[in-house]
């Protein structure tokens, strides 16, 4: 059995055509030779999975693209998608000290993803060690970044691993959250295939709801690691929330990344202005939206979306209204939506409707994308894990929460980072878990 | 304003400038010639003129490195393979089109003076303004006792430069090759022959590489390949070498055009400072074409300018005296690398180079360790690196964490705990660390006094064997 995958659609590929298009052979050979070799380099310093950079860029150089690609992947297994979607500008290329050298920085994400296209391409399988080799069974909760990191490590040293997910695809945000001109849904999958031929197995549409279906998994399991993200975005909590014509930038996302979505018509109103609403936004573009408008409460100076991100919004055609929020969001003419809205200013702490400043929009879609709160469901019913801000909480080093048989990370315990940070959650947690069992064994 | 005008071999041959174009495939025939007079090159030394040879394809090939193209480059093909009538009447032509250019027949016949007679004498009446004997060529030529084969025998080539010299009325220039242990017996022979001149250095017996697919080196001629001559940038040090070895010995010493490696202006100044009345550049023309000779001339007057020279005689030989045996260099002058902590962009590279190709005296732990003292003080390498990889690093995903990433930078553009320093009590100045460091100016090596007198090694076990009993 392989995993379940995407039929490949020519439209979603035209639409939304690679941001960063990939190097060709020789622009990486070319690019790799720029790269001083840093000693102790700063780029994999600020990787939280510590790629050795110069160590896989330098073997692009001499043409050993695969020694390039197990390189990365020794240290971080979807190396792939995070060379896609990761905000490589505040993280290896932020650190290159090529700024400090008055050049461009190298380009690490394509260059690592021109070693890695060359590894799933070549279709080789990972070696990991077969099951029995050691006597740990460790259940993944979620199949995301944080788990997919979590079962890899374990996999590759002889641990048993299964995880669990929910929907029908694995890769979490990967397959369904990231856009899609960054990471393509069928290229995670890729990825996760590799990992499930490692020898990794998956449920699919399993859920964890209750205390019999955790006490199901102790029985199973040596360990559990909650890789289980956040949870549904947060309501704007106004008037009209659930009317046809409203739905949050996840939900779209994942609906157009799965072909669910194919076209937006007319005016598209996207409230808020972190990562994601940007994501939402430029893909209501690029699906056909005539006009999108990004709602934000603050001003530019404030908004939580990385610059590059902002930018790229700027070009796609996204427009922005400042200091302004949603009050309601009305029935309008011919089935369309009216969202009403009012400019705000900040009073000491607190956002203050200015008077005679209403104003509604028309608009055909409207899309809360304003953060996403935890999952709780699970978690309460957890013994001895405790939650904090919506947060589980556990060890930074070890992932171990209160209970030592649960470990967790990624979303679900910072709160919604990176793929990157998420891989290096699941990887910290498969070591401590190694670890303890063989103090264990000892 | 400097002129660039040259007068070599004793002022018998003039061309505009010392740019010559080597006997190679861009002096092929008269049109090219022509053409590259035209884009301003002073003189050509024409393709070597002979029994017309068959070549094979391929004829090239070339070390690249670190992806550059050609740092090195490789040719099997042999002298010329047009008749000796077409050559001479382009060359006729060529010098009646171009009266003031220098037009050198560089020739390869069979070992016999009748031979060496009849070419010398065809090659001046078409109106050659000299002959360089190609006692170079290292591969097909060699083989059938020609090239290389006369050149690394000084007998036969003070014995061919004898017959040519009976008959020559122009300059006559050996050319040398390099396959040879010491290039001054060759030299010392052409000079006891009669030569006016020398040019140095011929290719080196190269095989630039191996196709790792198919297992056959590189040129590949229909699944094999021979070695053949090297030649380009990778060769200006051995060439440089050879031409300081030739100029500095009394009985070697004559005119001497330079070759090897030659593509701008800063290699051509460093040729004549070593003696080089002339120079001769052939893969750099064959890489870009005729038109870097328009920067060689520029930047080869802008530099005459700013030093105060006049004439390539003003600074023609000025480094030769100071080049000398090891043995007169003073062992008591001492030099420690200097970090330019501003410029410093904390790559690190001084660091490991120093531990582990040098002397173990650069150090990361300037913000707490030790300043100096032996190296057991220090962390090696590979604890810095385990230190890094053992930090839990997040993306800093909120503006708040982005902006704290850039505070506490410390006074330099480079967190401190980047910027290498140097043990200057271990550092033994021998300039690795300025070698390796990317940024211009940042390490320099700095003059320490030490109080000692200057001290030559010579010196040293001279005064040693007077005061102490030899054994």
């Amino acid at each position: 059995m392989s995993t379940a995958t995407l039929p490949d659609d020519q439209q979603l590929r035209q639409r939304f055509s690679d941001l960063k298009p990939p190097l060709a052979p020789q622009a990486a050979v070319i690019e790799a030779n720029r790269c001083l070799n840093c000693f102790d380099a700063p780029c994999t310093a600020a990787c939280p999975t510590h790629i050795d950079v110069p160590g896989f860029i330098k073997r692009i150089a001499s043409g050993n693209l695969r020694g390039s690609a197990l390189r990365i992947l020794d240290a971080n297994i979807l190396g792939g998608s995070c060379a896609r979607a990761c905000p490589v500008e505040v993280l290896c290329e932020g650190a290159c000290v090529m700024h400090r050298y008055h050049r461009e920085p190298i380009q690490i994400a394509l260059l690592q993803r021109h070693a890695m296209d060359f590894f799933h391409d070549s279709g080789e399988a990972l070696l990991s060690e077969a099951p029995a080799t050691r006597n740990l069974r460790v259940a993944c909760v979620g199949a995301g970044p944080a788990s997919l990191a979590c079962a890899a490590e374990l996999r590759r040293q002889g641990a048993s691993v299964t995880i669990i997910e929910r929907r029908a695809l694995p890769g979490g945000l990967n397959t369904y959250g990231v856009a899609e001109y960054k990471l393509r849904a069928t290229d995670s999958l890729r990825e996760v295939e590799m990992i499930r031929r490692m020898g990794v197995e998956f449920r699919f549409g399993a859920s964890i709801e209750s205390g019999v279906d955790l006490e199901a998994l102790e029985a199973e399991f040596d360990f559990i690691f909650l890789g289980v993200g956040l949870g549904a975005m947060q309501r704007l909590g106004i008037p009209g929330e659930d009317a046809a014509g409203v739905m949050n930038a996840l939900e779209l996302i994942s609906a157009y990344k799965t072909g669910h979505i194919r076209e937006i018509k007319g005016t598209v109103v996207v409230v808020g202005a972190g990562n994601t609403a940007i994501d939402a936004a430029n893909a209501a573009r690029r699906l056909g939206a005539d006009t999108v408008y990004l709602l934000y409460r603050r001003g530019e100076s404030d908004i939580p979306a990385f610059d590059f991100e902002y930018e790229h919004a700027k070009q796609e055609g996204v427009q922005f209204l400042w200091r302004r929020q949603a009050l309601a969001i009305l029935p309008g003419k011919h089935g369309r939506l009216l969202l009403d809205t009012v400019l705000v200013q900040q009073v000491d702490r607190t956002l203050l409707p200015i008077l005679n400043s209403q104003y509604s929009l028309e608009c055909d879609l409207v899309v809360p994308a304003i953060g996403q709160s935890p999952l709780s469901q699970l978690v309460q019913d957890l013994r001895h894990i405790e939650i904090r801000n919506g947060r589980i909480v556990a060890d930074r080093t070890s992932g171990q929460t209160g209970n030592p048989r649960y470990f967790a990370g990624g979303d679900c315990v910072n709160g919604g980072r990176e793929v990157v940070d998420a891989v290096a959650d699941g990887k910290r947690a498969a070591l401590a878990m190694l670890k303890t069992m063989e103090v264990a064994d000892a | 304003m400097p002129d660039l005008r040259v007068r070599a071999f004793a002022g018998r041959i003039s061309s505009p400038n010392p740019f010559w174009l080597a006997s190679a495939p861009p002096t092929n025939c008269g049109e090219q010639i022509m053409r590259a007079f035209d884009a301003g090159w002073g003189g050509a030394v024409w393709k070597t003129i002979g029994e017309p040879v068959t070549n094979v394809s391929s004829r090239y090939s070339a070390t690249d490195w670190n992806g550059q193209r050609i740092m090195g480059f490789n040719n099997i093909e042999l002298i010329s393979d047009r008749s000796v009538e077409t050559n001479l009447s382009e060359m006729a032509e060529v010098k009646k089109r171009y009266p003031h250019h220098a037009v050198i027949a560089s020739l390869m016949v069979e070992s016999t003076r009748e031979a060496w007679h009849e070419i010398v004498a065809r090659a001046e009446d078409a109106g050659a303004d000299g002959l360089e004997l190609n006692f170079g060529c290292p591969h097909g030529m060699s083989e059938r006792g020609m090239g290389s084969a006369v050149g690394q025998v000084p007998e036969y080539a003070e014995m061919i430069t004898a017959w040519v010299k009976e008959k020559a009325r122009t300059p006559v220039l050996v050319k040398l090759t390099p396959n040879i242990s010491n290039i001054r017996t060759v030299a010392r022979a052409a000079k006891r022959g009669g030569a006016d001149g020398l040019s140095a250095i011929n290719t080196i017996n190269s095989i630039t590489g191996i196709d790792l697919d198919t297992l056959i080196p590189r040129p590949n001629v229909d699944g094999k390949s021979s070695h053949g001559g090297y030649c380009g940038p990778a060769v200006k040090p051995i060439a440089l070498n050879m031409v300081q070895q030739v100029m500095s010995d009394p009985e070697a010493a004559l005119p001497l055009s330079g070759i090897g490696g030659i593509g701008d202006w800063r290699d051509a100044a460093e040729f004549i400072l070593l003696g080089c009345g002339t120079v001769q550049v052939c893969t750099a023309a064959m890489h870009y074409g005729y038109r870097i000779v328009e920067d060689m001339a520029e930047g080869l007057d802008n530099w005459m300018r700013s030093k105060g020279f006049n004439t390539i005689e003003d600074f023609r030989g000025l480094s030769l005296p100071k080049v000398t045996e090891w043995k007169h260099l003073n062992l008591n002058y001492k030099i420690v690398a200097h970090i330019n902590e501003q410029k410093c962009i904390g790559c690190d590279l001084c660091h490991i180079a120093c531990w582990d190709g040098a002397h173990q005296c650069i150090h990361l732990d300037r913000v707490s360790g030790p300043v100096d003292g032996h190296v057991e003080l220090h962390p090696v390498p590979a604890e810095y690196e385990a230190r890094s990889r053992s930090v839990i690093a997040t993306t800093p995903v909120t503006r708040r964490e982005r902006e704290s990433l850039s505070e506490g930078r410390g006074p330099y553009p480079t967190p401190l705990a980047r910027i290498p320093r140097v043990d200057e009590t271990e550092c033994v100045g021998c300039n690795l660390c300025s070698l390796v460091c990317p940024v211009d100016e940042c390490i320099t090596m700095v003059r320490v006094e030490n109080g000692l007198a200057p001290e030559t090694w010579e010196e040293r076990t001279r005064r040693a064997s007077c005061t102490t009993p030899t054994q």
